[in-house]
C-alpha cells in the first residue's frame, strides 16, 4: 500500500527506498503503529524461514554422504564432502545438460522479450481489423493444456525435420501467450498521452514502440525476462517430446531421470540434491541481478 | 478528413506486422498440432506413420466413450485422475492467490526494513525449476526426511507422505470414527469411481504436491500483485485516509477493487496451470501411490506414449481442455458479476464516490 505519492520516490532518485528515513510528517503516525509493526515483522520472519529453510537443507545435504543424509536430514553434515559434485561433473552427462539448458534459455528469453511486447503493444494500442479475433484466439491458446500438444507437437516437429535438434527445442517456445497477455495488460495501464505526443511529432509506429513505449515498460519487461528464462529453464514436457539423443538432453530432463533413480542403487539424495542446487544457480543469479528493478518501477512519466 | 483516414490504415499494417511472429509460432506449434490431435482423438491411429495417412480410420467418439462410460479400466483411471486433479485445484488456487496477495501487500508497505530480503525470500522458490524442487520435496517429505524429523520435535509422528494413498477428508472423518462411507455413497459410481472415493480429498501424497505448488507459485503471483500495487494512484488512498478509513477498510474497499484486473489474471493463470500438473508427477511419483497422484495430463502422456493408445491419450487431453475452458469462463462471469454489483453499491454511497470513480475509469478505459 503506497502512501506517499509515487513522484516523491522517483524524485529522490534513491536507489534504496527502504534505507531512507520516513518523512517527518509521518513520524507520529509511525510511532503509533509500532505494536502492529512488531507483529508484522514477526509474521514476515516466520514466513521467510519457511521459504528459505528448504533451500538451506538442499545445499547442506548436497555436501553429505548418503547414510548421513538419510539418518540426519536436519543436521549439518558429520563430514563435509564434495563427492556428489565430483560424481556429477566427472562421471555423468551433467555438463552437457547444463550447456543445452543455457543455449535454449538464452534464445527463448530474447525471442519472448521482443515478440511478446510487440504483440502485446499491438493488441493494447494499435487499431487494426481483426484485433479482437487475434486476442480471442490468444486467450483460447492460453487455455490449451501443453500436454494436449505433446503428441501432435512431436508429429509437427518430425514433419519439418526439426525433431531432435536445437531448432525444434527453441522455435516452438519463442512466443508465449501468457507473456503477450501480461504485456498487453501493462501497456493498457500506461497513459496514452506520451505516445500521442510522439506521433504528433511524426514518429512512426515502430519508432514510438521501440524508443518511447518499450523503455516505459521496463517493469513489465523485467517480469517477462524472469518468467521466460525461468519458464524455458523449467520446461520439461517439450524436451521430452522434441529430443531423444543424450547430446540434446537438458537439465530438467536429465535431473528428472536422476530423480526416478535410473542410475544405480541407493537413494542417492546428495547427488540428486547437488544437481538440483546447481540447476537453481543461473535463475537465482538472474533474479538477483534484476530484483532492484522489479520494485523500483519507472512508471509515472505522466502523472494525471 | 483525409488526414484522419491515413493513421488507421498505417496502424492496421503495423498491427498485423507486430502480431505476425506470435501468430506464426503459435499457429504452427499450437493451432495446427491441436487440430491434428483433435483428429487423432477421433481415429484409431496406432502411432505408426503419419496420423494423416490413408490407413488411419475415423472411429467416431469411441475413444471418448471408453473414457466416459463402459466401466473399463480406462474409465476408472480417468475418473481417478480427474478426482485427484480437482482436489489439487480446489486447494492450490485459492491458497496460492491469497498467499501471493498477502505477501505482496506485506512487502509493498512504505516503511519496511529488510524489504529486499523478504522479497527475495518469497520469490526465490518461484525461480527454481519444478524438477529441482520436486527432487528437494522428495527428500524433505521422505519417511525419514526433514519434515517428519521436524514434526517429531513437537511429538507428532509424521505420515509416510509420498507413499500414503489415504485421502485427507477420509482421514479427518476417521478421527470421528467414520471408517467407511454410507451405502448411498459407496454404492454409486461416477466415471468408475465411487462417490465416497470422489469425496476422499487429496491423498497425503497429493497434499505434499499441493504444499509444493503454493510454495513455488506464490512468489510469481506476488510479483504481479506488487507491479499492480505500484501502479495504483496514491491519491485515492490518501483521500480515504483523510476520511478516516483504517488500513483494513482501505485494503478491502479501495485496494482490492482496483486490483481486480490483476486478480483476474492471477486466478486465470492459476486455474489453467493447476489443471496441467505434469512435471512434478513425471519427476516424482509417476502416479503412485495407488494412482492417487495421477493427473489427466500425466495419464494422457502415459496412455499415448506408454501404452500406445494415442486416440485415447488425445481424447483425455481434449476433455481436459474443455474442463479448463469451461471453468475459466465460469470464473470470469463470477468475477464480472461481483464487479458490477459492488460498483453500483458504491455509487449510492457518497463517501466512496472517489473510489468508485477511479474503478469505473479504469474499467471503461479497457
Amino acid at each position: 500500500m503506497t502512501s506517499t505519492p509515487l513522484a516523491d520516490r522517483i524524485g529522490t532518485g534513491a536507489p534504496e527506498p527502504d534505507s531512507k528515513a520516513p518523512p517527518p510528517a509521518r513520524a507520529g503516525r509511525h510511532r503509533a503503529l509500532m505494536p502492529a509493526s512488531i507483529v508484522l515483522y514477526v509474521a514476515l520472519i516466520a514466513i521467510a524461514v519457511i521459504y528459505v529453510l528448504p533451500f538451506l537443507i538442499n545445499v547442506v545435504t548436497a555436501f553429505k554422504t548418503e547414510p548421513d543424509a538419510t539418518a540426519n536430514p536436519l543436521a549439518l553434515p558429520v563430514n563435509w564432502t564434495t563427492a556428489a559434485f565430483h560424481t556429477l561433473f566427472t562421471n555423468s552427462d551433467f555438463p552437457t545438460w547444463v550447456k543445452n539448458s543455457f543455449i535454449v534459455a538464452v534464445f527463448v528469453t530474447a525471442g519472448r522479450v521482443f515478440f511478446d511486447s510487440l504483440a502485446g503493444y499491438a493488441l493494447a494500442r494499435l487499431d487494426f481489423r481483426g484485433r479482437n479475433v487475434v486476442f480471442a484466439l490468444l486467450v483460447a491458446v492460453m487455455a490449451v493444456p501443453s500436454v494436449v500438444l505433446m503428441i501432435p507437437k512431436f508429429l509437427v516437429l518430425n514433419q519439418f525435420g526439426m525433431y531432435d535438434s536445437y531448432a525444434g527445442m527453441i522455435i516452438p517456445l519463442l512466443v508465449d501467450a501468457a507473456g503477450v497477455f501480461i504485456m498487453k495488460n501493462f501497456f493498457e495501464s500506461i497513459p496514452r498521452s506520451v505516445e500521442e505526443q510522439a506521433s504528433i511529432d511524426g514518429a512512426g509506429t515502430f519508432r514510438v514502440f521501440w524508443s518511447i513505449v518499450l523503455p516505459m515498460a521496463r517493469p513489465a519487461l523485467v517480469t517477462i525476462i524472469i518468467l521466460s528464462f525461468q519458464g524455458s529453464w523449467n520446461e520439461l514436457p517439450h524436451f521430452i517430446i522434441s529430443t531423444q539423443s543424450p547430446g540434446l538432453t537438458t537439465l530438467t530432463k536429465g535431473v528428472a531421470s536422476l530423480a526416478s533413480g535410473q542410475l544405480s542403487s541407493g537413494n542417492q539424495y546428495p547427488i540428486k540434491l547437488a544437481a538440483a542446487a546447481i540447476m537453481t544457480i543461473p535463475v537465482a543469479v538472474l533474479f538477483f541481478v534484476f530484483q532492484k528493478r522489479i520494485m523500483n518501477s519507472s512508471d509515472g512519466a505522466v502523472k494525471e | 478528413m483525409a488526414g484522419r483516414k491515413r493513421p488507421p490504415r498505417r496502424q492496421g499494417a503495423a498491427g498485423w506486422l507486430f502480431v505476425s511472429p506470435t501468430i506464426v509460432v503459435l499457429g504452427l506449434f499450437l493451432l495446427v498440432p491441436v487440430l491434428m490431435a483433435l483428429w487423432v482423438s477421433f481415429s484409431d491411429w496406432s502411432g505408426v506413420g503419419s496420423p494423416l495417412s490413408s490407413g488411419v480410420k475415423f472411429v467416431g467418439t469411441k475413444n471418448y466413450q471408453q473414457l466416459l462410460s463402459g466401466g473399463s479400466l480406462a474409465e476408472t483411471n480417468f475418473g481417478t485422475s480427474l478426482r485427484n486433479n480437482a482436489w489439487y485445484v480446489v486447494f492450490v488456487v485459492p491458497i496460492q492467490t491469497a498467499v501471493a496477495l498477502l505477501l505482496a501487500v506485506l512487502v509493498n508497505r512504505q516503511v519496511l526494513r529488510g524489504r529486499g530480503f523478504f522479497r527475495t525470500a518469497f520469490y526465490f522458490p518461484s525461480v527454481t525449476s519444478s524438477v529441482a524442487i520436486t527432487v528437494l520435496w522428495l527428500f524433505l517429505f521422505s519417511t525419514t526426511g526433514a519434515v517428519n524429523k521436524a514434526l517429531s520435535f513437537i511429538g507428532v509422528h509424521g505420515p509416510n507422505w509420498f507413499n500414503d494413498p489415504d485421502g485427507i477428508v477420509h482421514l479427518a472423518l476417521r478421527l470421528f470414527g467414520v471408517d467407511r462411507g454410507p451405502a448411498a455413497l459407496t454404492g454409486h459410481t461416477a466415471l468408475g469411481v465411487s462417490w465416497w472415493d470422489w469425496f476422499a480429498g487429496p491423498s497425503v501424497a497429493m497434499s505434499a504436491f499441493i504444499m509444493m505448488a503454493v510454495f513455488t507459485t506464490s512468489g510469481t503471483f506476488m510479483l504481479l500483485f506488487i507491479a499492480a500495487l505500484q501502479n495504483l494512484s496514491s491519491e485515492v488512498q490518501e483521500a480515504a485516509m483523510m476520511d478516516g478509513a483504517n488500513g483494513w477498510q482501505r485494503f478491502w474497499r479501495i485496494t482490492l477493487p482496483q486490483l481486480r484486473p490483476t486478480l483476474f489474471t492471477v486466478l486465470t493463470l492459476g486455474l489453467i496451470g493447476t489443471w496441467q500438473v505434469f512435471d512434478q508427477i513425471y519427476t516424482g511419483t509417476r502416479g503412485a501411490p495407488d494412482n492417487t497422484t495421477v493427473t489427466p495430463s500425466y495419464l494422457s502422456y502415459t496412455t499415448a506414449f506408454g501404452s500406445q493408445q494415442w486416440g485415447q491419450g488425445a481424447a483425455i487431453a481434449f476433455i481436459l481442455f474443455v474442463i479448463i475452458v469451461v471453468l475459466t469462463l465460469v470464473q470470469r462471469s463470477v468475477l464480472r458479476e461481483r464487479a458490477v454489483s459492488k460498483r453500483r453499491m458504491r455509487l449510492y454511497d457518497p463517501a466512496r464516490l472517489t473510489g468508485a470513480a477511479a474503478t469505473t475509469a479504469k474499467e471503461t478505459s479497457r
